[in-house]
């Protein structure tokens, strides 16, 4: 299921792989030849990823194989217990959380989490949580400030579920409760945009003292398919949407609506998970340094000036 | 939609061809109602009370005390800081947005005594841009809730709104957050804050300050939700249950505290403030 833009490089891979088969079998030494394509593929690599437009990165962010909530507590925490259930009304899968050790010092982490396949993916309900959903975020956003340790967030989702009995519970009222509440952490909070950063149901749990982002990510009001269907009437023109919208890393970054990308390797971090949670995890680890120092009230100012000064307009 | 035809007409009339509006027909009950009738009672039909939308200075005649408006929004306007073009470029739609209202952006506000409450009062346009809240709406409505919390006023919202505005992106998306922790400042002195949700409700505002008042009131009939029936339908494939996300259905479901008539509004208001407010409820 490779993304159309990736094949060039998937193709010259694919030569690769079967050059070293032939050198290995036939014991030749092909060792330059290889070595001339492993560069023209790093450049490949290069010039594609340097060019590729905002809805390219849309489809990178969902790309199968990119770490999930669940793969970046494997691979970044030393040990991790996942906690569940709202305390109110069930067990939203499309949220999980917990508490964790990252480098040695106790934080409590929650994320939306997507499946990895498509079986997965329909009992996460592809990331869509509903009010229970939020309210376990709540719940463990209570449980950091308890034991004051730090909150991560990792936000991977097209949006809140947009659905009758989501409706009937108060999804909005439910949002509304989680920014607030992560708003008024008394802990360092850092949240991190993993894949899709879809609107209020990316925001619940998006109010960190520092937001990052994975290069790939994005992260709007809106996914560009829907933003496409209100303003051109045609779900088709996402790509232009996706445009429109600045709603990639760089974008974000420059209207200050994140604070730090965190650089993915060559390929996208689907292609080589490991080395995007290693950035990831030093991305982390130096923004909690950064926090270290502050005091609970210090932390609320700090977050207060950082949302309150979004925004642009003009005074007349 | 009932409400665009009259303004329509009204709009043409300046054309030379008189035309007498007297009467109005009510989408609620299909009636011919005497439009002066319908002024009369704040444009709630006196037949089924179908609750037509009325502009934002009708809310401010009805919840401020007479004489006691003295508006403080419109001191800042929006920019396009995407350099956001659709069907037509954003500072283009603004402009037709700001002749259509004689507003910068989607609010309008100030302070006001409500009942002798001393208050600040801030009224979302829908028919601006559909009351898509942006950056200057979520400074204005943080701006109150600063006034509010700096004059020890009580803060009072009136909502109407589709959503976050499109063509300002994750700013716009921000806004709810910035919106949200702005309250916290009238939390901090005790002062209450009282919103009420208007046809329709829906999207970030929903999901930020409009749902995080103290009292949450409602007018019959309007929508409020998170996502659009729209949308909810295309999700899940099915038709929406009669009555889905109005206002009575959310009072149901424990969401609102009260569905109140516009003819109730004011004394309805003026008796929470009162019931809540810290302080001497004689002035703005
Ligand atoms: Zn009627």
């Amino acid at each position: 299921m490779a993304l159309e833009f990736e094949r060039p490089i998937l193709e010259l891979e694919e030569k690769i792989r079967a050059l070293e088969a032939t050198a290995r079998e036939q014991q030749l030494d092909l060792s330059e030849e290889i070595g001339l394509l492993k560069e023209k593929l790093a450049r490949l690599e290069r010039e594609i990823f340097q060019g590729l437009t905002p809805w390219q990165r849309v489809q990178l962010a969902r790309a199968p194989g990119r770490p999930t909530t669940l793969d970046v507590a494997e691979g970044i925490f030393e040990a991790y217990a996942e906690l569940k259930g709202d305390r109110a009304f069930a067990d939203d899968p499309a949220v999980v959380g917990g508490v964790a050790r990252l480098e040695g010092r106790p934080v409590v982490f929650v994320g939306h989490q997507k499946g990895r396949n498509t079986k997965e993916n329909i009992a996460r309900n592809f990331g869509m949580p509903h009010p229970e959903g939020y309210r376990k975020a709540m719940r463990l956003m209570d449980l950091a400030d308890k034991e004051g340790v730090p909150f991560l967030a990792f936000i991977d989702t097209p949006g809140a579920y947009p659905g009758i009995s989501a409706e009937e519970r108060g999804q909005a009222w439910v949002i509304a409760r989680s920014i607030q509440r992560m708003s008024r952490l008394r802990v360092p909070a850092v949240a991190v945009i993993l894949g899709e950063g879809g609107s209020g149901g990316a925001l619940a749990i998006g109010v960190g003292n520092r937001v990052l982002i994975m290069e790939n990510a994005w992260y709007s009001v809106i996914s560009p398919e829907s933003c496409a269907a209100i303003l051109w009437h045609d779900a088709k023109e996402a790509e232009r949407a996706a445009a429109a919208l600045k709603l990639t890393a760089r974008d974000l970054l420059a209207l200050g609506v994140v604070d730090r990308v965190v650089p993915e390797p060559g390929g996208g971090a689907h292609r080589n998970p490991e080395a995007a949670l290693a950035e990831l995890k030093r991305a982390l680890l130096e923004s909690l340094e950064e926090l270290a120092g502050l005091d609970p009230d210090a932390l609320w100012q700090d977050r207060y000036r950082r949302f309150r000064g979004l925004g642009a307009y003009q005074e007349s | 939609m009932a409400l665009d035809r009259l303004f329509r007409r009204r709009r043409t009339r300046g054309g030379g061809r008189e035309v007498p509006e007297l009467w109005v027909r009510c989408p609620g009950c299909d009636a011919q109602v005497y439009k002066r009738d319908l002024e009369q009672s704040l444009w709630v039909c006196p037949e089924c009370g179908y609750h037509h939308r009325v502009p934002v200075e009708t809310y401010v005649a009805i919840l401020a005390d007479e004489g006691s408006f003295e508006p403080t929004t419109g001191a800042i306007r929006p920019t396009d800081p995407l350099g956001f073009v659709d069907t037509e470029p954003y500072p283009e739609r603004l402009a037709r947005y700001q002749k259509k209202t004689g507003r910068p952006d989607a609010i309008y506000g100030g302070r006001a005594a409500i009942g002798g409450v001393p208050s600040v009062l801030l009224v979302m346009d829908y028919a601006f841009a559909g009351g898509s809240m942006g950056s200057v709406v979520g400074e204005e409505i943080a701006r109150g809730a600063e006034l509010a919390a700096r004059e020890d006023r009580a803060l009072v919202i009136v909502t109407a709104s589709g959503g976050a505005r499109m063509q300002e992106g994750a700013l716009s998306l921000m806004q709810m957050a910035k919106t949200t922790m702005a309250l916290d400042l009238v939390f901090q002195k005790r002062l209450p804050y009282l919103a009420i949700l208007t046809d329709p409700t829906t999207g970030g505002v929903t999901a930020s300050f409009a749902t995080l008042a103290d009292v949450i009131l409602a007018e019959p009939g309007a929508l409020i939700g998170f996502a659009g029936p729209r949308v909810i339908k295309q999700t899940i494939r099915q038709d929406l249950p009669e009555g889905f996300q109005r206002a009575e259905f959310l009072k149901k479901h424990g969401l609102v505290d009260e569905v109140v008539d516009r003819r109730k509004l004011k004394e309805t208001v003026v008796r929470l403030l009162r019931l809540t407010y810290p302080g001497e409820a004689d002035g703005a």
